[in-house]
């Protein structure tokens, strides 16, 4: 119980450091709320499959940007739209304000920038992975330890 | 149910309420409401999903446009809303729209990152129900059964409103039948409008509660005999009661064909918009009105006749690009007809010319007639390289608005001949496109065969793949199939007095329509088929094919086109003063005038006019593509022109005239540059 509760109040703070650090957004919490006891897991569940499936994209950008000095902004404007509604639709905030910078580098033609913008794109959303991760192992460890607790 | 399907383009079909069949059990409503999401995200896709289902809503995910498509066509009525993403890779979200709304009349909901001023805009004018920014929200979804509720609503108002809209229209004075006898045309049909509006809202009120109405599902081949019957009436004269007279369907109620009718009006009112501004660009000033509906026309018929298959879309494209609203358009579809009069009958040319310009503007609505019909992508690729030839000048445009979607739009403008022969200033003569449309779209088999026959391909192509698709075939068939009758019937170009008789008949080979439409002034085709024998067909595609169908039809396309050149020749003098009229645009829309008004060549020299560039830009396809479809090209002329002297004449005009073609001023440059 007393671990439950201790386990319980780290993730509370878990998850309010990450909004608060401007990493999670309304959106997460949508998702949290679809959570039910048909889908415990819910949230986790999308998570893992925004990743990867943005794992594709990303590595399309990467080889497209690898063409230098002829980027072909267009087709980056578009592989990069597909990917902001994906990061905005699970409520990634930072890495979606990210997106819509190197949005602008695009149509700004600006090559120093797409490549800046992508590479801090990289590191929030490699950033935002790992939080997330032990953000959901917590909350599995405090969902098991509850169902222990309720079953005794 | 697990549709599984090797693409992945269907994940899943969860059946939350199973038992909803209507979609809408008014006591439970709007709870099992059947909802189709479709968005290449999976991630996006998964959300929505768990949404709807908390909003106890009967959800299926597609991840592919074109599978979503094919399950609703499989499924007419196991919608009640759509929900579709704007960017996605196979089709764009808004063609999607546009075939779901013509083919299924379903609310459909865009969704997109995208939270730009235009792309809203782009929903609003496709038609969307509603347009809603990622990340979606729960909220937002909540509420999408008023979509469904009001469109139903609106379906009753507006076949009652339309058809006493259109009867008033019509017929200001004349009563209609019972029906709409209490709208009093006569005098204040609107005043009469009002008071059926209150007495649907009485009804509407009685029956939204549990929206019982049953839903008619607009088949391909439903919608290409409501397409047909419209041509046949004359967009302008087509009423939801004639229609549905002319339709003959059992279980379809006037309601039905009124909200149909409507949702064509605006499909088509949309298309010619985009096309419009892609013929004007090419038309002259004062052939703009002749020049751009007879470019159209005559593109279309030759790039259907080349292509044999004119892609719906393409198809739709030149008919909103002749049809478009304005007459000129319809001016396409009458060159093509009016060749074929010319040639065929001694229609005045007066008539043609004065005909046509009426039939364009008439018939502005037939070019698309059978352009929305199912079109697969692939087989409007197919089309487009065909249609595209014709096409591509009225494409041009169109493409613009809805590249994606259309891939005949777009391949029009690759391929438009560089005759100029285009409207679309992108043309871009691109012969060795319409070889690929050939050789991919089935239906042009059909054409290279020579005469697939208009039977066989009308018939291949009626199917459920695309309107445009049969046209095409039909467009290169009929000439060949035709000797004798020149079917052109789907001009719709009722509105001409005497040509409209002629085109209005033309059923022209139905499958025609579909590809042919472009020209939406096919009153040349009314002329032709009457006198060679109106083909009632369903049409409803005004394709400029139509023409051509006849003069193809007369010549067995397996590759004697045996027109003489000499025939072709002498028209194209003949018109030429016209001709040059319509250059820009259609070879085809102007010939039929130049025709009619040069009367010294007599309705040949018209037709091989509008034909030279139907012929042109067909030929061009041919030439490259197919050869033997090339005589069925030529078929666009006349029948009585004797299909192989049309053929060899377009043959040769492949050859030589693509240059002189843009000019269309057929100072027999098509004709002359024939090597005889």
């Amino acid at each position: 119980m007393e671990k439950n509760n201790h386990s319980h109040r780290q993730l509370v703070i878990m998850k309010q450091s990450l909004f608060d650090q401007g990493l999670l957004d309304e959106q997460f919490i949508q998702l949290e709320e679809l959570q039910d006891e048909a889908n415990p897991n819910f949230v986790e569940e999308i998570v893992t499959l925004y990743y990867r499936d943005s794992l594709r994209l990303i590595s399309s950008i990467e080889q497209a940007l690898k063409e230098r000095n002829m980027l072909d902004f267009n087709k980056l404007d578009t592989l990069m739209h597909q990917f902001t509604g994906s990061s905005s639709s699970i409520g990634a905030k930072k890495v979606k304000a990210e997106c819509n910078l190197f949005r602008e580098y695009c149509s700004a033609v600006n090559i120093e920038g797409c490549m800046k913008s992508f590479h801090q794109l990289k590191k929030e959303y490699a950033s935002l992975k790992k939080k997330l991760e032990a953000y959901f192992q917590l909350a599995r460890q405090v969902g098991l330890s509850e169902a222990e607790c309720h079953s005794k | 149910m697990n549709l599984t399907n090797g693409k992945g383009s269907i994940s899943t079909v969860t059946t939350t309420t199973v038992s909803m069949k209507s979609g809408e059990g008014s006591d439970q409503f709007p709870a099992g409401l059947r909802v189709l999401v479709v968005d290449d995200d999976p991630t996006c896709l998964k959300i929505l999903e768990k949404m709807l289902r908390s909003c106890y809503y009967e959800v299926t995910q597609c991840n592919r446009a074109e599978a979503a498509l094919s399950l609703l066509r499989e499924n007419k009525n196991g919608f009640d809303i759509v929900i579709s993403d704007v960017h996605m890779p196979d089709m764009d979200g808004f063609k999607l729209l546009e075939h779901i709304g013509l083919e299924m009349d379903l609310p459909v909901i865009m969704m997109s990152a995208d939270d730009g001023k235009n792309v809203v805009m782009k929903g609003v004018t496709h038609g969307a129900c509603d347009y809603l920014i990622k990340p979606v929200r729960m909220e937002a979804l909540k509420n999408i059964w008023q979509h469904v509720v009001r469109k139903k609503k609106n379906d009753w108002k507006d076949s009652e409103q339309s058809g006493s809209a259109d009867e008033g229209d019509r017929h200001p004075k004349a009563s209609d039948d019972a029906d709409y006898s209490s709208s009093a045309n006569e005098s204040n049909w609107r005043s009469s409008r009002k008071r059926r509006d209150d007495e649907e809202d009485g009804d509407d009120r009685d029956d939204s509660s549990t929206l019982k109405k049953p839903r008619v599902v607009w088949s391909v081949e439903l919608h290409q005999q409501f397409v047909a019957a419209v041509d046949q009436l004359g967009i302008d004269k087509a009423v939801p009661k004639k229609i549905l007279e002319l339709m003959n369907v059992p279980g379809l109620t006037r309601e039905n064909v009124a909200s149909h009718l409507q949702k064509y009006r605006l499909y088509l009112r949309r298309l010619s918009g985009v096309s419009q501004h892609q013929n004007n660009s090419f038309l002259s000033p004062q052939e703009a009105s002749f020049g751009t509906i007879s470019s159209m026309n005559g593109l279309d018929l030759q790039t259907l006749a080349a292509a044999g298959q004119l892609p719906a879309q393409s198809l739709a494209t030149l008919q909103a690009a002749g049809l478009g609203r304005s007459a000129v358009k319809s001016g396409l579809a009458m060159p093509l007809m009016d060749q074929r009069n010319l040639f065929s009958f001694e229609n005045p040319r007066l008539r043609f010319g004065e005909g046509q310009q009426q039939l364009l503007s008439n018939n502005k609505t037939n070019l698309l007639h059978g352009v929305p019909t199912n079109m697969e992508p692939k087989q409007l690729a197919n089309l487009h390289q065909s249609a595209a030839q014709s096409l591509g000048n009225l494409n041009m445009r169109v493409p613009g608005s809805s590249t994606q979607g259309n891939p005949l739009l777009m391949q029009m403008p690759q391929q438009s001949q560089p005759r100029g022969q285009m409207l679309s200033e992108n043309i871009s003569p691109r012969i060795p496109r319409l070889p690929n449309l050939l050789g991919q779209s089935t239906v042009s088999n059909g054409i290279s065969d020579g005469l697939l026959g208009r039977n066989g391909i009308a018939s291949s192509s009626r199917g459920p793949s695309f309107n445009s698709v049969q046209q095409s075939s039909m467009f290169f068939n009929s000439p060949m199939n035709q000797s004798t009758e020149m079917s052109v019937t789907n001009f719709p170009l009722g509105s001409t007095p005497g040509i409209s008789s002629i085109t209005t008949k033309g059923t022209f080979q139905p499958e025609v329509n579909s590809g042919i439409k472009g020209s939406a002034g096919f009153p040349s085709y009314d002329i032709f088929n009457e006198l060679n024998h109106q083909k009632p067909r369903d049409w409803g595609m005004t394709n400029p094919g139509l023409t051509y169908d006849s003069s193809q039809h007369a010549n067995p396309l397996h590759g004697n086109i045996d027109v003489s050149p000499s025939v072709l020749v002498h028209q194209g003098y003949s018109s030429t003063p016209q001709n040059g009229h319509n250059r820009d645009n259609s070879l085809i829309g102007k010939s039929p005038f130049s025709l009619g008004e040069s009367s010294e060549q007599g309705h040949f020299q018209n037709g091989v006019q509008n034909f030279n560039p139907l012929v042109e830009n067909s030929t061009r396809v041919i030439k490259s593509e197919i050869v033997p479809d090339a005589s069925s090209q030529t078929s666009l002329f006349p029948d009585h022109y004797g299909q192989e002297d049309l053929m060899s004449v377009l043959l040769k005009q492949q050859e030589g005239i693509v240059q002189g073609e843009n000019e269309f001023d057929f100072d027999g440059y098509s004709l002359d540059n024939i090597p005889v």
